[in-house]
């Protein structure tokens, strides 16, 4: 492998790094650039689907299959299920008329990625990946997540799982016409 | 994947983030700011778990100091997708109470809070 790209070897991993994550940013673009919000949502679907894979890509197996049953499962389900009772399909789209700021977002948007990725980016990509050991290998299992979480992070657990009850009734209290 | 650099994560991690910031400003639809939202959680996500899996240690730090910062990181994204959950269902609970009394959801049209 003697080729490189602004000094980072080009290997195989590398390459299908690039084809998942350009993927990915590709579906990203979508969800911003689609005028339907089915289309968007759909996009959606499939850059969370992309992530997930990259997680394991990152030995975070649990993790990854944790993001496709939450976000592609349960989240996007909500969305397209609000969309479908709202009725914003192909018909009520909203009328994106061209005003002024539009282009400032845009503008503004590449700003913050040039100047957040020129100080960051040049840096990082010479950053290798730590060898594993077996045992820290299993660093991104069940086992080791599930041991972390409900010892060294067990206050933080409860307090998130209140959060996700208040969550609940107060998003049912919201949408329900009489109590 | 031994052969990518953490710049190829970060930089997809900060591409999505820019194009949630992106739609947030330029879109008019709630529903889709609300995805754009979730759209920068992820990149967050992802973020977290490439440092988690590329850190640096000096040498004399054990297996069991390496592995708590590796789990350091899994921990806040299990979190952030707890507090995600949360939003959408709250959030998308706001956009139909909205849609009840009013049958517009054009985002700039919204204005009741203003003075």
């Amino acid at each position: 492998m003697n080729q490189t790209i602004g000094g980072v070897p080009i290997t195989p991993e590398l390459m299908l790094f690039g084809v998942i994550g350009g993927a990915a940013a590709l579906c990203a673009v979508g969800v911003v650039a689609f005028n339907n919000a089915v289309r968007s949502a759909l996009c959606l679907v499939v850059n969370f689907f992309l992530l997930a894979v990259l997680y394991f890509t990152l030995n975070a197996e649990m993790l990854g299959i944790t993001q496709v049953v939450v976000y592609t499962g349960a989240i996007m389900v909500l969305f397209l299920f609000v969309v479908m009772l709202l009725n914003l399909g192909g018909s009520k789209m909203l009328h994106e008329k061209p005003d002024p700021k539009k282009f400032v977002g845009i503008l503004l948007g590449c700003a913050l990625f040039v100047i957040l990725g020129a100080q960051i980016l040049p840096q990082l990509m010479q950053v290798k990946p730590m060898e594993l050991t077996p045992e820290l290998a299993k660093y991104g299992g069940p086992q080791a997540v599930g041991r972390t979480l409900f010892t060294e992070y067990a206050y933080p657990f409860e307090a998130v799982s209140v959060l996700l009850l208040i969550g609940i009734v107060g998003s049912i209290l919201l949408a329900k016409r009489r109590i | 994947m031994n052969g990518v650099p953490l710049g190829a994560y970060v930089g997809l991690g900060l591409f999505m983030f820019t194009t949630g910031v992106i739609g947030v400003i330029v879109r008019k639809s709630p529903i889709v700011i609300f995805m754009c939202i979730e759209l920068m959680l992820n990149s967050v996500n992802l973020t977290f778990l490439a440092f988690a899996r590329y850190q640096m240690h000096a040498p004399s730090s054990s297996s069991e100091q390496v592995q708590r910062s590796m789990m350091a990181g899994q921990m806040m994204v299990i979190f952030v997708m707890a507090v995600a959950a949360a939003e959408v269902a709250v959030g998308l609970g706001i956009i139909m109470a909205i849609f009840r009394l009013r049958d517009n959801v054009d985002i700039d049209e919204m204005n009741l809070l203003r003075g």
